[in-house]
């Protein structure tokens, strides 16, 4: 009568919840993950509403304009001489978050709060359409490659035999080959086409992984007793595919698409700080540290900026997929800390 | 079937690569008078007038070649063979790795391990939000902060090592803090670690700062005999438990011992000393662990000796690092380093003098200095996800039956955690260690890059900047033929350290 006498741990199972309310009820207790989530809607929102949106090339593009007044392509050797400070480096971040009472200058934003480049562009709109080319590069390759690999993955766990033994064998090809050596050769020939056709083909290139998760998935889900209830009710192949085993293997799926995230972003920032990723005029994270590794001492904001940008996505990513793993696994259980074991023992003894 | 995966990705990366890159190019926009004939030369030397699928052909053959002795990888587009160029390059590339990837398994597998066994303590809480943290940071951004702060400022603190108090007092702190996470939850015994380990790294630091330890750094004896006995109370811990008398008298016994042998030592790690030296010293000092676990003990004698073994090993490595410190002092002040000894970029000092060069203490530590920040870098990498993997391995384990029956009849708790909890957890990490081991190789690039190594990285880089396709061809089969190699070697493995696997022929 210790636990089960606190209604916050009964109650909500007396109501029978689906499976799905279940995980999406642990997923919303796992506090990293919520804060998480909220950071990457945040970051996402932000970055793309700031400069707008330019997909294409030059002569046929589609853009949207963005809240902030400077684009990258704005250079302001002006502002950057205005915003000089100590030691005569122009183009200091203007931004300040210390108040008044502490410093003397007041919470401000002002002209370019991360400072401006060596040949005077905003910063500000550097890191933020830096930010969105690599947000973008992880999107797309997480998504082609969670499509990719649960199709492979999935017929091949689900057929068999040398179905199965053709395409193991196509994607143990796929993953013999380092995945940063496929991605410099791909960037090194097609960076400047842009961000969104790099990004298809890395997409080609991330699929091994999780196809070889779906496949072990589909490979036990197939031998179990309600694939063979529906296959004996005359179900065909698609629906017990779509309708039977994908339902269930789609935790698998999740985890190692947002891990595929992360990796992906890492892989894209790495490449272009290698330069065989995006190219310029056109920028992404990597590309900026790469640029300004050398000026730390002197501009250090050219320098911090991009990389806590790269950190904390990635971060918020990985504390997602942490979240969906916890959430999707049958065997946790959510650990009762030594201050609500207190407070259910208290309720326990009132009620006796 | 390895063969076949193989065969099959390097006929697609081939491809690949040929298709995706245009050697001519770079003509494009040349105005030298011999253009055409510059043009001709290069399609006749790269073959290009044979489409890449044949041409594929003609390198696999010197490839299949390799069978009956008579291995060619061919040509790199600077005429040298591609098999001399890689032969320079790995060994490099290993160094640049090894003590990295050693490094990251031993220190990733035990805070891993011991998150595991303290799971939902303040400790487990930092360790898993830090290695979160490791792992979302991109190498390249590390290793630029690292020379920022490891080495271009620790090089300016040098001209002056003295730490100010506010800074000791911080770093104590911070210091007390991370050593009584791992003391565990209850608050009295949490505070009593939190102020002694303050004290402690106080006291060092403050020592450090007033004698300028830095400049003219070393153990001493005091210090070799701290982390020998410190190195005796975990062997002891892990494998006889501390309550057995015999293990006791046999750690610290040999502890005792190799501190003593500090100073008879010395004489065998002279100026003239080689790599054979090191050897001795270590023949020495195990021999001198695995005779004192044989007098302690009368039965069980494996066991004891084993502890006197693993001691004298863990300690052993104090001495040999206080042997390299004591040539730091002269090292530093020497014209080719000039007193700033952490060097940013290369991979040894070109300007050392040749009798520098042919002293093994002063090249070992040059070599140590410069292997430093890409190691750090590395290590810091790969170690989050030896903690992950390790702390799910064990808490998966920990949950099982046989743990529960194992606590059951009377067990003590380490017994249950390290004979039954982490030799069962270390199974699934024998293939990780094994792939990883492989992956070293091509992973180490970006590092490379960042710190101007001269491996595979660089070779890499360069093959895919000149087109030079046989290059690019040689570092895909290394790094290919390696992961499958390693898969297999896995596979093998688990079967021997887990007796429930037959492999299957």
């Amino acid at each position: 009568m210790t636990l089960q006498g606190n209604p916050k741990t009964t109650g909500s199972e007396t109501e029978g919840l689906s499976q799905r309310q279940i995980i999406f009820g642990r997923f919303l207790r796992h506090k990293a993950a919520m804060i998480s989530s909220f950071g990457l809607i945040f970051i996402i929102l932000f970055v793309f509403s700031a400069v707008g949106l330019n997909i294409g090339s030059r002569d046929n593009s589609i853009s949207i304009p963005g809240w902030w007044r400077y684009s990258i392509t704005d250079i302001d050797p002006a502002g950057a001489i205005a915003s000089t400070c100590k030691g005569g480096v122009t183009g200091c971040p203007t931004l300040d978050l210390i108040p008044s009472f502490l410093d003397g200058d007041g919470v401000k934003i002002g002209d370019h709060p991360l400072g401006t480049d060596i040949i005077g562009t905003d910063y500000f709109a550097l890191v933020m359409r830096g930010a969105q080319q690599s947000i973008m590069v992880m999107l797309i390759v997480g998504l082609l490659g969670v499509l990719i690999g649960t199709t492979v993955g999935a017929i091949a766990g689900y057929r068999g035999g040398i179905v199965d033994a053709v395409l193991m064998r196509l994607t143990d090809m796929f993953l013999v080959t380092p995945t940063i050596i496929i991605g410099a050769l791909i960037g090194f020939r097609f960076g400047n086409l842009g961000v969104v056709p790099l990004a298809l083909l890395l997409g080609f290139f991330a699929w091994m992984g999780l196809a070889r998760f779906v496949r072990t998935e589909f490979l036990t889900l197939r031998e179990r007793e309600f694939v063979d209830a529906a296959r004996v009710a005359g179900a065909s192949d698609r629906r017990i595919i779509f309708k039977h085993i994908l339902p269930n293997a789609v935790g698998v799926i999740i985890v190692s698409g947002t891990l595929l995230l992360s990796g992906a972003i890492l892989a894209e920032t790495a490449l272009s700080f290698l330069g065989f990723g995006v190219k310029p005029p056109d920028v992404s994270l990597g590309l900026l540290i790469s640029e300004y590794q050398d000026s730390f001492t002197i501009a250090p904001w050219l320098f911090w900026w991009p990389g806590a940008l790269i950190v904390s996505i990635a971060l918020c990513v990985n504390f997602i997929g942490d979240g969906l793993r916890d959430a999707f696994d049958p065997r946790q259980r959510r650990h009762i800390s030594r201050k609500e074991r207190m407070q259910a023992k208290k309720a326990s003894e009132k009620s006796t | 079937m390895m063969f076949v995966v193989v065969f099959g990705a390097s006929f697609l990366a081939y491809n690949l690569q040929a298709y995706s890159s245009n050697p001519l190019s770079a003509f494009g926009e040349s105005t030298a008078l011999n253009r055409d004939y510059l043009i001709a030369k290069t399609i006749r030397d790269l073959q290009l007038d044979v489409p890449p699928p044949i041409r594929y052909f003609s390198w696999l053959r010197g490839i299949v070649a390799g069978l009956w002795g008579d291995f060619d990888m061919g040509l790199a587009r600077s005429n040298i063979p591609v098999v001399e160029i890689l032969s320079m390059a790995i060994p490099v590339t290993i160094k640049l790795v090894l003590a990295a990837t050693i490094l990251a398994i031993v220190f990733g597998i035990s805070v891993g391990m011991i998150t595991a066994i303290r799971q939902y303590s303040r400790f487990d809480y930092s360790i898993t939000f830090v290695s979160f943290l490791l792992f979302s940071l991109p190498i390249f951004w590390v290793a630029v902060l690292l020379k920022e702060f490891m080495a271009i400022r620790f090089n300016d603190f040098l001209a002056n090592p003295v730490i100010s108090p506010t800074a000791i007092l911080i770093s104590s702190l911070a210091f007390g803090f991370v050593v009584a996470g791992f003391a565990g939850s209850k608050r009295r015994s949490f505070l009593a670690v939190l102020v002694g380990g303050t004290i402690f790294s106080g006291l060092i630091l403050s020592y450090v700062s007033i004698t300028s330890w830095f400049l003219e750094p070393s153990l001493g004896i005091f210090g070799i005999t701290f982390l020998a006995l410190i190195s005796a109370a975990i062997v002891t811990l892990l494998i006889s438990g501390l309550e057995s008398k015999k293990g006791l008298r046999a750690g610290f016994g040999t502890a005792i011992a190799v501190a003593l042998l500090y100073f008879p030592l010395q004489g065998l790690m002279t100026d003239d000393a080689s790599f054979f030296n090191v050897v001795m010293v270590f023949l020495v000092t195990l021999s001198a662990g695995l005779i004192i676990g044989f007098i302690v003990s009368s039965f069980d004698r494996r066991v004891y000796m084993r502890v006197g073994f693993f001691t004298a090993l863990l300690a052993t490595f104090p001495i040999i690092v206080d042997r390299f410190m004591k040539e730091f002092g002269d090292y530093m002040i020497s014209d080719a380093v000039n007193g700033r000894p952490v060097p940013t970029l290369g991979q040894a000092n070109d300007l050392l003098s040749p009798e520098q060069l042919e002293n093994f203490w002063i090249s070992g530590l040059d070599t140590a200095i410069h292997l430093l920040l890409p190691t750090i870098a590395l290590t810091l990498i790969s170690f989050a996800s030896y903690v992950r993997f390790s702390r799910g391995s064990l808490l998966e384990v920990l949950n099982m039956d046989f743990i529960r029956t194992a606590r059951a009849k009377g067990l003590t708790e380490r017994t249950v955690i390290v004979r039954h909890g982490m030799r069962n957890a270390m199974l699934p990490l024998t293939t990780i260690l094994v792939n990883d081991f492989a992956g070293l190789l091509g992973g180490a690039i970006i590092t490379e890059g960042v710190f101007a190594w001269k491996g595979m990285g660089q070779v890499f880089n360069d093959a895919i900047r000149q087109y030079d396709l046989n290059l690019f061809m040689g570092v895909f089969l290394i790094s290919a033929s390696l992961t499958v190699l390693a898969n297999f070697v896995a596979d093998l493995l688990y079967g021997v350290v887990d007796p429930r696997i037959r492999i299957r022929n």
